[in-house]
């Protein structure tokens, strides 16, 4: 249980930390290491050089903009799950935050580590694809952005290329006046891995009328999985329990989804159908409540 | 390399490979063996201490990432006096929180992080702070009791601090 010997670098600019990735194929980030330890530790992950980017100014803090909150990759979760900037603009993140790892996972883990270690059942990178954010992707000479729904390719799989550090996530934030959330998940014990999980956003008009709907699963397909095609079936409906769990059933039958000695392909399906239909119902009924919207 | 730490309010420079665990730097160069090494993955709990005041896995923090950074506090650096306990720690012996006492060092660390953020957990709020780390004895019952004898007399103190002292 102790790792291999590696090299450990801290540096305090970027630049430069992009260009110890580009040198050297075997360096990997480390910014909490709350996942990359126990790889470590367990010898499942051999780098040669960890490149610490804990210290290089800027990548750490929640920056409001007009249209979507930037949450800078060196970011805590306990501090992304305590601010009162993701509670009233982004609540889905906020709802979602217990339920990644236990307490002192949140005081180490980022938020950049989360959605860079792409693992499928993971909450932020789920609730980053539910609301269609976007991710910036840093080398040695620039930056460039791209939809977090392109950025996921396969389990701990991601679009990041050699000598680029993940820098940042914008999550959008819906401008309508009563807007409401609802996040599920099931796991084996609090804290464990989602085996499930589901995180939708919905917002309503003065006569309930559902006029936006952002819908996402967890842990069942190899990515975390944004549902638009069942999220924009749901606008202008009534959103009765019954219509819900018909086009929740509807959205799941065809998935392809994955399979573990405790969890069959089928139970994933099963309990995707119903997360969904609860975390809309719990989106739908939240925004119901709501007389002020999230982004007063 | 060297690592400048900063366990229990004293300054610490250590030489360790980076490969070094901050709870293997802990125990093994400074000899604080009070933080206990159990799953070394990050499930157990049993190594936690407490980084500028918040709970860490002391095994999923390399020492080199506490090279000049957070305040460390170990089981060592809660009591009052070598020989003393704190508060918690007594309240853990009068309520028999702990049976081998393996996971105790990391469910007090765990107490005593979850108290002096809410002076007044209720049952719930101690269960899910303790929820990160696994007792194997006791089965939680007494842990949890332990706690809210705890949070009831750090109440009596700060409300009357010479009455409890004494």
């Amino acid at each position: 249980m102790k790792p291999v010997p590696f090299e450990y670098e801290r540096p305090h600019s970027l630049k430069a930390a992009c260009q110890l990735l580009a040198d050297d194929e075997d360096a990997v980030i480390i910014a909490g290491g709350q996942t990359l330890i126990p790889m470590l530790a367990m010898r499942l992950a051999r780098p040669s050089r960890l490149v610490d980017i804990s210290r290089i100014d800027g990548l750490s803090g929640i920056e409001e903009q007009t249209d979507n909150i930037t949450v800078g990759c060196m970011t805590r979760h306990a501090e992304v799950e305590r601010s009162p900037v993701i509670a009233s603009h982004v609540p889905l993140l906020s709802a979602a935050m217990p339920w990644v790892g236990h307490a002192p996972i949140r005081v180490r883990g980022t938020i950049g580590g989360s959605i860079a270690n792409a693992d499928p059942s993971a909450e932020v990178p789920l609730v980053l694809v539910t609301l269609d954010g976007t991710i910036t992707l840093s080398n040695a000479t620039g930056s460039r952005t791209i939809p977090a729904r392109s950025f996921f390719s396969g389990p701990m799989m991601t679009e990041i290329q050699p000598g680029e550090c993940l820098t940042a996530a914008d999550f959008p934030v819906w401008q309508h006046s009563r807007t409401g959330i609802g996040f599920r998940e099931i796991a084996k014990r609090h804290g464990d891995f989602a085996m499930v999980a589901a995180s939708a956003q919905v917002s309503v008009d003065a006569t309930g009328k559902c006029i936006a709907c952002a819908i996402g699963i967890g842990g069942v397909t190899d990515t975390p999985l944004a549902l638009p095609e069942l999220a924009s079936s749901l606008v202008g409906t009534a959103f009765t329990d019954q219509s819900v769990h018909d086009a929740a059933k509807a959205a799941t039958d065809n998935l392809s989804a994955m399979s573990d000695p405790q969890t069959s392909p089928e139970y994933r399906k099963r309990a995707a159908t119903k997360l969904i239909a609860d975390a809309l119902m719990a989106a739908r009924n939240d925004a119901l409540e709501t007389s002020e919207g999230v982004t007063t | 390399m060297k690592c400048q730490l900063r366990v229990n309010g004293e300054d610490h420079t250590i030489d360790v490979e980076p490969r070094t665990t901050l709870l293997d730097a802990l125990r093994d160069n400074l000899k604080l063996t009070g933080t206990h090494v159990g799953c070394e993955h990050g499930i157990c709990g049993a190594c936690t201490v407490l980084a500028d005041g918040e709970p860490v896995r002391s095994c999923l923090m390399l020492a080199a990432q506490a090279d000049a950074g957070p305040e460390i506090t170990t089981i060592e650096g809660l009591s009052t006096a070598p020989g003393e306990l704190s508060i918690i720690q007594d309240a853990f012996c009068e309520a028999h929180g702990l049976q081998c006492g393996y996971c105790t060092p990391g469910m007090i660390i765990t107490a005593s992080a979850l108290l002096e953020r809410n002076a007044t957990p209720n049952r719930d709020d101690i269960v899910d702070a303790i929820s990160a780390n696994l007792c194997r004895c006791t089965g939680y019952g007494q842990i949890v009791e332990a706690i809210e004898l705890a949070a009831e007399k750090l109440r009596q103190r700060n409300a009357s601090p010479s009455e409890a002292s004494q």
